[in-house]
């Protein structure tokens, strides 16, 4: 097996390298034809594993590629760690990148727009997306795929790196450009946390190999460290919410979530593929690797528990405001990783890698599908001036209806199975802070199914808000980007219900998730679960059905029904909607605190410390005195002869009187 | 093969004699011929030093291709030279540098020619001798010797402050060193020896281990350079041609590094014990107050000094942290140190790599645009697509992005310093944020956006010479970054017989 699990992350990395560097050479048809079929090798051979993984039961794999280094007796090594975990999320990954590499042949076909007339960099800008999503679809494969901590952070870090490539991918643009910035930047502070935590996870057990550092867990959780003198912190909360912090930046997870939305300036593929089903996802999923030491922490888990319930409300109810099509999307994405990390926190990791798997599909679907409607619109994203797009875009249309009653969670639905089962584990929690996030994750029900629709209504319903000319080139989008379409809108529908038993209340995930014996959340629910269809029955006896039917029937009598509503509410809470429309206001603060301050900083310790006092006191003061002296001691030097031996006489008086007295 | 050669004379003397060569061949003639003669000649002292590595036996931490001849019996100094694993890849470092500051200077050096390359050949020669020389007298005529063509190139070849540049320069770094003489000295009265590994085994009283630690601070420290002797540095960097940037920031800073090594530790084990806070402390405020200085600077080179200077915070953290990871009482298995001193030596190769490819790429931009200002550019992305591709690489490499070399010497002092003190490694990984911030902020600002300018628009993207230079550098970066078990398996057994010898007490 060690060849073939080899090949998955290679076999991307490998069209990603012949597009990026023979880019002119192979022409379009040849960069987008080898990085497809690498990331489809790189699929195929997933399902292998998954096969391998979860119908024939084989053993975890865990197994060294090769030695990076040894110091210290450290061992430093890339390898493979294949579970059931590792292959589902293999799977998809590859198979949701193979989807978004199909869907942008269509998507970049006219990219020559996007740039200068005179740019060199736009020439051949169609082979280097496809490189650049190829490279990522390797380092996530990395990523998920390794078995220590060193290649988890390689992976975490370059997919970190191709975030900013994509992003600012159309580097002409400001926007873009200081979009990707900001996303590297605020990553960087998750990954300073996540950093110290490795280190920390290196100084208590001495390894960085998963398994030898989860068989020191129990150690480690009987040790405390003194971080401010006179306090006993446990290790093992203080490593996880280290690591944790890094899976905040990660997963965009508040405060860290700035970066999110500002990445929609990159092209729609990438943030389908990056920023919504694959990559945002790896804090879920690094913390679900570490459930181990997680579950050790009631302490990391209550704060996991609070900061997933905050974004999952607050970040929905921005959402609501937003008119850009893609960042109504962007704002749902936040606010259902949030949901993610509420289900960490309950310690319901499976619900949490079940509910990143559905939304992988429905959110890569909606996505795609907004990238459809804006290919349609000729690039125009405002929602508002849309409208009645259901009679030009049929297929878009049903496609985008399947992906938002799976986000809202409609009963049959992916997403009802993944969302439920994450309500029902928050609501037989005991972690301190789950009777908050129980609140919070009913609410965002409402609000979630508010937005989706409110965004669905007012694209493909009511009157057409487009200009003529616009109106007039209005047709579906080509095969390639229908057919990504329907292909991920149908394990949207029904990947849940196939899957929810196993995965969720089942033996899947065996050995790779821990769940502490106390911690019995979801196995309260799995004790009520008899099946999928019990499942949907059982929930009309909860209020979330309700709550979902109660945000798209308001906003449909809002949007379509009494538009005046919707005006005379913002007026009438001018200052909620100001605060919404702000996003609390976090970039201001981050921009004139963050980035001004530390500016400012900067410019007083470079123009006060090192140019007034180092060189102008110290380095220039020094040469000055010397200067001064010598020009004093020159005075003395004046030729004639009497001063000097004026000069002689006292001195020889003086050694005389010391002569006497000493 | 290697053996019966004289590996180590020969690596010192080709260059400095076919420096002195180039310079006789003169400026009257044929340009390319110096140039080529030079190339020969770099490439010639490479290809040697790889000698050095497949020759080099990493089991013991003994000096290895060791020449000893009597030089000045009446004071007993020799000349005497030897590497272990300390000095052996720092010297492959330098040769390999070096080819690459010859082909820097191709075309763009268009002022003496000749004299301009004899002096980094000669340059070369002594800074290996520096390196090898394990005889204190010995190596303090090369570290003094070695400031000169430094001197001469900022001030013949350097900008329009080049005076005051190399004078600061010459100053600092010439004041450290005679404080550095004086120990000596007094310790060859002592002990009657100049040979280092003799001072190594030298008693020594605290008092006198403290004079002389401060001493070798004031040289090393400056060269290193740490904050807050640090000033000269930018001024320096400013004013030179591209190519004393690169042997600047690429050899001579680690010269302090592997001072602190050689002399430093082993001698005063017992001050450096004492005064570890004081080092440490000097290399986070580098670490933090210079990444804060480096984020407003207006000038590349400056910014990119700066960088450097935080970059070097890390081997001076590495180095002097293993006094506290071994007394730190929650370090249990009290591993670590071997850790914090493999990080500083990989820090230096790294930066090495990385510092010298930022400042040739400034170079690239410097020669067709006549200017360093970040403001004067924007958009080079759009005329220079395959040398922005470099750019954002090297830019992430010195933003520490895993993979590179970069990563791998910040993360390992960081993993061990946090062994000895959580706040260590707080303040250290700080670096991820700032260096990053420095680094693409001016990223940002010189590539992308739209064309600012018609300078700009006129751009030419690389040339074969730079594609050369800059894909070579890649690479080394890359494999330091993917793979540095080679160069960390050499160090082994000198790390452990150093942190063995500076454990044990003199007192």
């Amino acid at each position: 097996m060690d060849n073939l699990y080899l090949a998955i992350p290679l076999a991307s990395l490998f069209g990603a390298i012949v597009a990026g560097f023979f880019g002119a050479q192979i022409g379009r048809k040849g960069a987008h034809t080898v990085t497809i079929l690498g990331v489809g090798t790189s699929f195929i051979l997933s399902l292998f594993a998954l096969n391998h993984h979860v119908f024939n039961d084989a053993a975890a794999y865990n197994h060294s590629v090769y030695e990076w280094m040894v110091s210290d007796g450290l061992r430093f090594e890339v390898g493979f760690l294949i579970d059931n975990l590792t292959v589902m999320m293999m799977s998809v990954v590859t198979g949701v990148s193979l989807m978004v590499h199909v869907y942008t042949i269509g998507y970049m076909e006219d990219d020559l727009h996007n740039w200068p007339k005179e740019s060199l960099a736009g020439t051949n800008s169609y082979q280097r997306f496809f490189s650049y999503i190829s490279l990522f679809t390797f380092s996530m494969l990395m990523l998920v795929m390794s078995n220590n901590f060193m290649q988890l952070f390689f992976g975490w870090e370059a997919v970190g790196l191709v975030s900013y490539l994509l992003i600012g991918f159309w580097s002409v643009r400001p926007t873009a450009v200081y979009a990707n910035l900001k996303a590297f930047l605020v990553n960087r502070v998750g990954d300073f946390g996540f950093i110290l935590g490795i280190a920390a996870v290196v100084m208590y057990s001495g390894s960085l190999d998963y398994y030898e550092v989860f068989d020191k867990a129990g150690e480690m959780s009987q040790q405390t460290m003194s971080i401010f003198s006179g306090t006993e912190w446990n290790v093992i909360s203080v490593i996880c919410i280290l690591l944790f912090i890094g899976a905040m930046g990660k997963s965009a997870q508040m405060p860290l979530h700035v970066w999110l939305p500002d990445s929609m300036e990159g092209p729609t593929p990438i943030s389908a593929l990056i920023h919504a089903a694959t990559m945002v996802t790896a804090g879920i999923f690094m913390v679900s690797r570490m459930s181990p030491l997680f579950e050790l922490s009631e302490a990391a888990l209550s704060f996991i528990i609070v900061i997933g319930s905050l974004t999952a409300i607050l970040m929905g109810l921005v959402g609501i405001v937003q008119n850009d099509i893609k960042r109504v999307v962007a704002y749902s994405t936040l606010s259902q990783l949030g949901y993610m990390t509420v289900a960490l926190g309950a310690s319901a990791y499976s619900a949490a890698v079940f509910h990143l798997m559905t939304h992988a599909f429905f959110k890569a679907l909606l996505f795609l599908a907004a990238g459809s409607v804006i290919i349609a619109m000729h690039h125009e994203q405002d929602i508002r001036k849309m409208g009645g797009l259901k009679k030009y875009l049929p297929i878009t249309y049903w496609t985008s209806l399947v992906g938002s009653l799976a986000l809202i969670g409609f009963p049959g639905f992916s997403g009802f199975f993944s969302k439920d089962a994450i309500i029902e584990a928050v609501h037989h929690s005991t972690i301190p802070g789950h009777q908050f996030a129980y609140i919070a994750v009913l609410s965002g029900v409402f609000i979630t199914a508010f937005y989706s629709f409110r965004m669905f209504f007012l694209v493909f319903h009511g009157e057409e808000r487009m200009d003529k000319h616009t109106k007039e080139h209005l047709h579906e989008t080509p095969w390639v980007v229908t057919v990504p379409l329907i292909l991920l809108a149908i394990p949207s529908v029904f990947i849940g219900g196939f899957t929810i038993g196993d995965m969720l209340f089942g033996d899947y995930f065996g050995s790779a998730i821990y769940i502490a014996e106390n911690h019995t959340g979801l196995a309260e629910v799995g004790k009520h679960f008899h099946g999928a269809w019990a499942f949907v029955e059982h929930s009309f006896a909860g209020p979330a059905v309700y709550l979902a039917a109660a945000g798209v029937i308001s906003s449909w009598y809002i949007y379509m029904k009494q538009p005046s509503i919707a005006d005379s509410l913002k007026q009438r809470f001018i200052i909620i909607y100001n605060l919404l429309d702000r996003k609390y206001y976090f970039d201001e603060f981050n921009s004139a605190v963050f980035a001004g301050g530390s500016r400012q900083l900067g410019d007083r310790l470079w123009q006060v410390g090192d140019v007034k006092f180092i060189d102008g006191v110290l380095v220039n003061g020094s040469a000055k005195l010397v200067a001064w002296f010598a020009g004093v001691t020159r005075q003395l030097q004046t030729g004639m002869l009497y001063h000097y031996a004026f000069a002689m006489i006292i001195g020889v008086l003086m050694l005389l009187v010391m002569g006497l007295f000493i | 093969m290697f053996a019966d050669l004289p590996l180590l004379s020969l690596i010192v003397w080709l260059p400095i004699f076919g420096g002195v060569a180039v310079l006789l061949s003169g400026d009257k003639g044929d340009a390319n011929g110096v140039r080529v003669l030079s190339l020969v000649i770099s490439i010639a002292t490479f290809i040697l030093s790889l000698g050095l590595y497949a020759g080099f036996d990493s089991s013991t931490s003994a000096m290895q291709f060791v020449e000893k001849t009597p030089w000045i019996p009446g004071f007993g100094i020799n000349y005497h030279f030897g590497v272990d694993g300390f000095s052996m890849p720092l010297i492959i470092l330098t040769t390999f540098t070096t080819i690459l500051v010859v082909l820097a200077g191709w075309e763009v050096i268009k002022k003496k020619p000749a004299q301009y390359l004899a002096a980094f050949l000669i340059m070369e020669g002594l800074m290996i001798a520096v390196f090898a020389a394990l005889d204190a007298i010995f190596f303090y005529v090369f570290w003094e010797a070695m400031l000169v063509p430094m001197f001469i190139l900022i001030g013949v070849w350097g900008g329009e402050r080049r005076v005051y540049a190399t004078i600061k320069f010459f100053i600092y770094t010439f004041i450290g060193s005679v404080f550095m003489l004086v120990a000596l000295i007094y310790m060859y009265y002592k002990g009657g020896s100049f040979a280092i590994l003799d001072m190594h085994a030298m008693p020594l009283t605290l008092n006198e281990q403290t004079f002389i630690f401060f001493a070798f601070l004031a040289a090393f420290a400056v060269k290193v350079p740490m904050w807050p002797v640090h000033t000269w540095l930018p001024d320096a960097h400013v004013e030179a041609p591209t190519g004393g940037s690169v042997i600047l920031a690429a050899i001579m800073l680690k010269i302090g590094g592997y001072g602190f090594i050689r002399f430093s530790m082993p001698i005063t084990p017992d001050a450096a014990h004492s005064f570890d806070w004081l080092i440490i402390f000097m290399s986070l405020v580098a670490v933090v107050y210079i990444g804060f200085v480096a984020l407003v600077q207006k000038d590349m080179k400056k910014l990119v000094a700066y960088s450097s200077i935080a970059h070097m915070g890390f081997v001076t953290l590495g180095l002097f942290v293993v006094f506290q990871i071994w007394e730190n009482p929650a370090n249990v298995s009290g591993g670590g140190a071997a850790l914090a001193v493999e990080g500083a030596m990989i820090q230096m190769i790294s930066h090495g790599f990385i510092s010298g490819a930022m400042f040739l790429m400034i170079g690239v931009l410097y020669d067709r645009m006549h200017t360093r200002e970040i403001n004067a550019y924007g958009g080079v992305v759009h005329t220079m697509p395959i040398f922005a591709a470099f750019a954002v690489f090297f830019s992430m490499a010195n933003a520490g992005l895993p993979g590179t070399s970069g990563f791998v010497g910040e993360f390992m002092v960081i993993i061990a310093s946090f062994q000895a003190n959580f706040w260590y490694a707080f303040l250290g990984a700080l670096t991820l944020i700032l260096g990053a911030a420095y680094t693409l902020w001016m990223v940002k600002r010189v590539f992308y956006g739209e064309i600012a300018n018609e300078g700009v628009r006129a751009l030419k993207d690389l040339n074969a010479r730079e594609l050369t230079i800059m894909t070579t550098l890649a690479i080394a970066v890359l494999i330091l970054g993917l793979w540095p078990a080679p160069v960390v398996d050499v160090m082994h057994a000198s790390v452990e017989n150093f942190l063995q010898h500076i454990a044990v007490s003199k007192l």
